[in-house]
């Protein structure tokens, strides 16, 4: 998802612009904090201007770092932690400025605040598109500096020394000719009485002693013992657990409910009947479990009561076959075709996805006459809040989102359905109420990845090389629903992405989009979104024309990359360390992928072994990331480990299907997951850059998916255009 | 009906029907929120607790089935030698993500180590594909069972 063009777009005229380096310093301030300690606050969003100018008393905040008296560095994360590392990668920018050693930054949760928190480069508070490192790499690094530059100014006027003589280290300013030193927390008050200074320098990066160091993650202690809180583990005092049903026909309604049988299980206190769900309150979640499983629901089913996926997939395929928004042109390719010396085409289908978050939807709320209290983790936190007191009748300010770690986000916890959901249900019950998704309620009403329909066609000259490009592909546009003032002309950023920024030399490109939204099924994002869905296409399709032209893959990826020196250095070492051209055994075969996408730049190996049966096997992985600046090489390889996996999970396994307008998959039983008994080895390389940091969080998804079809291919000689692999189509037995 | 059950040392009275599972009663009757729900179904082994030492799914446990078993939760798992030997690998090797499945994951581990101070790959896949893991930490979920098994004191 190319949210960088989100901000972008949100910018209105009389807007200043997204803060530059020079502007964000003007926004700078500190004062004294609540309770005493020095409280710096800087702003970062397009908003943020506005903001600032307009309060007399201090300007909107978009984060803080805090220094008490006692030396404890809070540093407020405006982002949210998912498992991505989030809440160790900030603070490392935090305090590698700053001067303190990591394991003294306490971390915080940021409240709901667009103004205060949005993320820069989207202009809303909102965790996704692998970006939180790319947004907040400089400002929070500023922030940092800022407060150490104080520190020195505050330590230099106690002392009467000039602040050009002190220096600063592990939460302590020290004067080395006279050897005096005092700590941060010693210096808090004074400091905070000092003007910010208008511009401070940023550490040279060869004297950074924390970023691109593994740093250990201050999140995962609790997460061991029992102890960390997600949204699901809240506990409020007289809280009632609820569950519930909601229409299993998207767009249906509750026709009657007989709840005589739920309301005798010992432990239900209510049924609680919406238009469109029915929610079952007791005691604890057994009891609630047992009552919605003795409800009786007769469902007036709507409109897309007979839809199936067959029906989705003859629209986009017929929607394919109409001229798109031209999302992407250069050259004539309609010429290069013509005079082309083979032509190659071929079509693809992606199928829609589910998260399945490993903690179900959830969401606690504590709803009473003026006032609602709401605890969730979410990656929208503003638009939590937003969507809480709408749904309550509320006036903003009487409505209070408490965030919390998330089980798992991926792109669910971008929609507020649940937190809608359960204000609902809160307004039928007397007293607070956590509202628990089963896992089949989670599975057969989330928001899915989006189906596609794709054409590719490709003319090829005389040596077999690419001279003309054109893709076409149907589906749903996410932006268009999420926010609409992205979605312009028929494109939006995220859908295109992926398809439209090749690294290879395609002199004759064309790239189109039909919109088209599927009836009886919501969509959103998933990990690694738009290229998701483009990078299979197109990385297996770059793989089919360099069979056509009887050339090695990776060998025919290489020639087109003169121009791009990055995706090619990453490429010619993945297949370096993978043994690229080494023999495997029968039934074997390596697969390479290469993509540009959230800023980074990555090639992938996968090695798969293809049973007589057709079972495939993912063996071993070799991915090279050039991700710019490193901050957390372990968290970097992390994510690449798990990006794979949840990507090899789509390729072999991932699909959701319709039937009778109801999503037919429910549960682990039918929506598969990689486990550990089938996860490959994977070697991941990371390439030293200084350039700027790319996202991480998603990447490694996107990537593996065509590297393993084309591991498919090279064991089997057997292209499969569609997902999920079909083992059926691969038995040699 | 009330049942008497023994958690983590601890004797505990509920008074819940007595086809309630294991993993609501700890979680929202006694407040124990260590251990996780994932599916419901023995399926993804998120709410694995120990019952007299045995990795079990906590959601598919009734309440009346338990009796006078030692249930050991997440919470206490690191007062066993195993536990503690897993708990110190898993941040040793950095091996949580969003870290929701951990619990599971690690009781897991736990059992498999209090039985086989030594397992192979093969030991390691069969007693943890019951544990999903959507963040995909399994490299690093096999390599630190192998780092606490060289780490665990002999019992």
């Amino acid at each position: 998802m190319r949210l960088e063009q989100l901000a972008d777009a949100a910018q209105r005229p009389s807007d200043p612009p997204p803060l530059s380096t020079a502007t964000r310093r003007g926004f700078l301030q500190a004062s004294a904090a609540l309770g005493g300690g020095l409280l710096l606050s800087f702003g970062l969003s397009p908003l943020m201007g506005r903001a600032a100018a307009g309060a007399a008393d201090g300007f909107a905040p978009n984060a803080f770092i805090r220094i008490g008296r006692d030396g404890q560095v809070t540093l407020i994360v405006p982002q949210v932690e998912m498992g991505q590392g989030t809440y160790t990668s900030l603070p490392m920018l935090i305090a590698e400025e700053l001067e303190v050693d990591l394991s003294d930054v306490h971390v915080e949760h940021a409240p709901p605040d667009d103004q205060l928190y949005g993320n820069p480069l989207v202009g809303i508070q909102m965790t996704g598109n692998s970006n939180s490192v790319r947004a907040f790499f400089e400002p929070l690094r500023q922030a940092g500096a800022t407060a150490r530059s104080m520190m020195l100014a505050a330590a230099a006027d106690t002392w009467q020394v000039d602040a050009s003589t002190c220096r600063a280290e592990k939460g302590a300013v020290i004067h080395d000719a006279t050897g005096r030193a005092l700590d941060y927390g010693e210096l808090v008050d004074k400091a905070a009485t000092l003007p910010v200074p208008e511009s401070v320098a940023l550490k040279d990066p060869k004297d950074w002693r924390l970023i691109g160091t593994p740093a250990r993650r201050l999140d995962t202690a609790d997460k061991v013992n029992g102890r960390a809180v997600f949204g699901i583990d809240v506990t409020i005092p007289g809280m009632k657990i609820a569950t519930l049903a909601q229409s299993p026909v998207f767009g249906g309604r509750v026709n009657s409910v007989d709840d005589s049988k739920a309301l005798v299980v010992k432990g239900v206190r209510q049924v609680v009947r919406l238009d469109d769900a029915v929610a079952v309150v007791a005691d604890h979640m057994g009891a609630a479990k047992k009552g919605l499983a003795a409800l009786e629901i007769e469902w007036d089913e709507g409109a897309n009561a007979t839809l199936g996926t067959a029906d989705v997939v003859r629209e986009l395929e017929s929607a394919s076959r109409r001229t798109g928004a031209i999302a992407r042109r250069e050259g004539d390719v309609e010429t290069a075709m013509a005079g082309a010396a083979t032509k190659v085409e071929a079509t693809y289908q992606v199928p829609f996805l589910a998260h399945a978050v490993m903690e179900p939807m959830n969401c606690t709320v504590d709803l009473r006459q003026d006032s609602c209290e709401v605890w969730v983790g979410t990656q929208v936190l503003s638009r939590a809040h937003a969507a809480a007191a709408q749904t309550a009748g509320l006036p903003p300010e009487k409505v209070k989102v408490h965030n919390h770690l998330l089980g798992g986000g991926f792109g669910r916890r971008l929609e507020i359905d649940g937190v809608v959901r359960a204000v609902q249900i809160a307004k039928h019950v007397d007293g607070p109420v956590k509202v628990i998704w089963t896992r089949e309620e989670d599975i057969q009403h989330d928001m899915y990845r989006p189906c596609f329909f794709d054409r590719m066609s490709a003319g090829l000259d005389e040596q077999g090389m690419p001279i003309a490009w054109h893709h076409r592909f149907a589906g749903s546009s996410i932006y268009a629903r999420f926010y609409p003032p992205a979605f312009n002309n028929g494109l939006d950023p995220d859908t295109i992405d992926g398809a439209i920024d090749l690294s290879y030399a395609l002199p004759n490109m064309r790239v189109e989009y039909v919109h088209v939204e599927p009836p009886g099924i919501p969509t959103a994002f998933w990990r690694s979104v738009g290229p998701s869905h483009n990078v299979f296409v197109v990385e297996s399709f770059v793989d089919e024309l360099a069979a056509a032209a009887n050339k090695d893959p990776l060998e025919y990826r290489r020639a087109l990359l003169d121009k791009a020196p990055r995706a090619k250095a990453v490429l010619e070492l993945a297949g370096e360390k993978a043994g690229w051209g080494q023999p495997l055994p029968q039934g074997s075969g390596r697969g390479v992928s290469l993509q540009f996408v959230f800023g980074t730049y990555m090639a992938q190996v996968a090695e798969v072994e293809v049973a007589q049966d057709g079972e495939v096997r993912v063996r071993r992985v070799v991915c090279v990331v050039d991700c710019g600046t490193v901050v957390n090489p372990d968290t970097v390889e992390a994510q690449v480990q798990g990006a794979i996996i949840f990507g090899i999970t789509a390729a072999l396994y991932g699909e959701i299907t319709l039937k009778g307008g109801r999503v037919e998959q429910s549960n682990f039983d039918t929506y598969q997951m990689l486990r550990i008994n089938e996860a490959p080895v994977i070697e991941v390389h990371i390439v030293q850059s200084s350039e700027p940091p790319g996202g991480m969080g998603e990447p490694g998804t996107s990537a593996i998916v065509p590297a393993v079809a084309n591991a498919i291919f090279a064991a089997t000689g057997k292209r499969l255009r569609k997902l999920p692999i079909d083992a059926a189509q691969l038995k040699s037995a | 009906m009330a049942y008497d059950i023994k958690v983590n040392g601890a004797v505990r009275n509920v008074d819940v029907d007595g086809d309630t599972p294991l993993l609501w009663v700890l979680r929202d009757v006694l407040g124990m929120t260590g251990t996780k729900f994932g599916c419901g179904a023995a399926l993804c082994g998120a709410c694995t607790v120990h019952i007299d030492g045995v990795a079990t799914r906590s959601c598919v446990t009734t309440i009346d089935s338990v009796g006078g078993s030692a249930i050991t939760t997440i919470e206490a798992i690191g007062e066993t030698p195993a536990g503690q030997a897993v708990q110190k690998a898993w941040l040793d090797l950095e091996v949580v993500q969003c870290g929701y499945c951990q619990s599971g994951q690690i009781m897991s581990a736990a059992a498999l180590l209090a039985e086989n101070p030594g397992p192979s790959d093969a030991d390691i896949d069969d007693a943890m594909s019951g544990n999903i893991c959507r963040c995909g930490t399994y490299p690093r979920i096999r390599a630190a069972i192998k780092q606490a098994a060289l780490a665990k004191p002999a019992q």
